[in-house]
């Protein structure tokens, strides 16, 4: 749920990066940071445990620039991908414009992302939302990785209304911007058309 | 769903002047206004020596996690949120439901002062609040709903370019 603000002219949007435990969506982040304007970026915030687990959410305000004198600020989530925080998962997607699922292409893992996309179907739904109409991209991560399982493969099994699908190399930076920008298009041309 | 929130100046300066009374009457030091979404939408007092995109996610992030634990044990909400620390305080109460109001303060102040001054301003908030909402339900009605109406693939593009 976007905010428009007439005052501050700007507009702030919410992006959350969904998927299966470590499966990459805060090194998404963190490449979006480190590669981000510092003007553009604020603080990496990561709410993590000591093994750097993602424990409730990591947040990265992003500024991308103007469109029509309004200033556009994203702001990324991730969501703890482990099963036993889906609590908190739903409370991060309350008020989500657009979602990123971060797949794990490692063959051990497949099983993983289908529950994982099934849970956020739920989790939307639960807090008003339909998978099938929301801004939404998807990211093969970790295709560096020997067992990653064929890209063709994977899109037939992840991918569901034709959605913009991303190889992607989250550690090196591989297809990250690329996600980004795919999700962010969406959630601009949807408040057009509201 | 919620409609989209909306704000235009006339409300904007409306909160802020509440804002900068609370902060007055609190004897606090920063006093701000975000949605439960972690959207900042005003604040007043020494806003600039801290990262208030950082506190109003994590206000957010802190309220949601409360409000789970309140659905857990069976409450509708717990509407007040308060940690002390050392020097510094944090106030955070619920307005009018999709607002969450902060207020920072020191020894200069007390728990029982902010909480009085709260209550009175969060009343004013609520009113402004729902004449946001009705406003935004309005302009939704309308047909120039958005800015963004007439935007052109090239200015979406134009964003991406680098």
């Amino acid at each position: 749920m976007s905010f428009i603000n007439y005052a501050a002219r700007e507009i702030n949007v919410k992006i959350v990066y969904y998927g299966p435990g470590l499966g990459g969506k805060t090194t998404n982040l963190q490449h979006i940071y480190e590669r981000s304007n510092p003007k553009q970026k604020g603080k990496l915030i990561s709410l993590a445990t000591e093994t750097d687990r993602t424990l409730f959410f990591d947040f990265l305000p992003l500024d991308l620039g103007s469109v029509r004198g309004f200033k556009t600020r994203f702001h990324l989530y991730t969501v703890p991908g482990q099963v036993f925080y889906d609590a908190s998962r739903k409370l991060i997607l309350k008020g989500v414009d657009g979602v990123v699922f971060v797949a794990d292409s490692q063959e051990v893992r497949m099983d993983a992302n289908v529950e994982s996309m099934r849970n956020l179907e739920v989790n939307l739904t639960e807090n008003g939302y339909d998978l099938k109409e929301i801004p939404y991209a998807l990211q093969l991560n970790k295709r560096d990785l020997p067992t990653a399982v064929p890209v063709e493969e994977m899109y037939r099994v992840l991918n569901f209304k034709g959605e913009p699908t991303f190889e992607a190399v989250a550690t090196e930076g591989r297809g990250v911007f690329e996600t980004l920008k795919a999700v962010a298009k969406q959630v601009l041309y949807e408040l057009r058309r509201r | 769903m919620d409609t989209n929130l909306v704000m235009y100046q006339e409300e904007f300066d409306r909160i802020t002047q509440v804002l900068n009374r609370l902060r007055v009457d609190a004897s606090a030091k920063i006093v701000f206004l975000v949605d439960k979404n972690g959207q900042q939408i005003a604040g007043a007092g020494e806003i600039d020596q801290v990262d208030t995109t950082s506190l109003a996610s994590l206000t957010a992030g802190n309220v949601a996690a409360t409000d789970g634990l309140a659905k857990l044990i069976g409450e509708k909400e717990f509407s007040i949120l308060f940690h002390e620390g050392r020097k510094d305080n944090i106030h955070i109460s619920i307005v009018g439901q999709r607002l969450i109001l902060v207020v920072i303060f020191d020894e200069r102040s007390s728990l029982g002062l902010v909480r009085l001054r709260v209550r009175k301003a969060s009343a004013e908030l609520e009113r402004i609040l729902q004449l946001m909402e009705s406003k935004a339900r309005e302009v939704g009605e309308s047909e120039q709903a958005s800015p963004f109406a007439e935007i052109t693939d090239e200015d979406i593009d134009a964003l991406f370019s680098e």
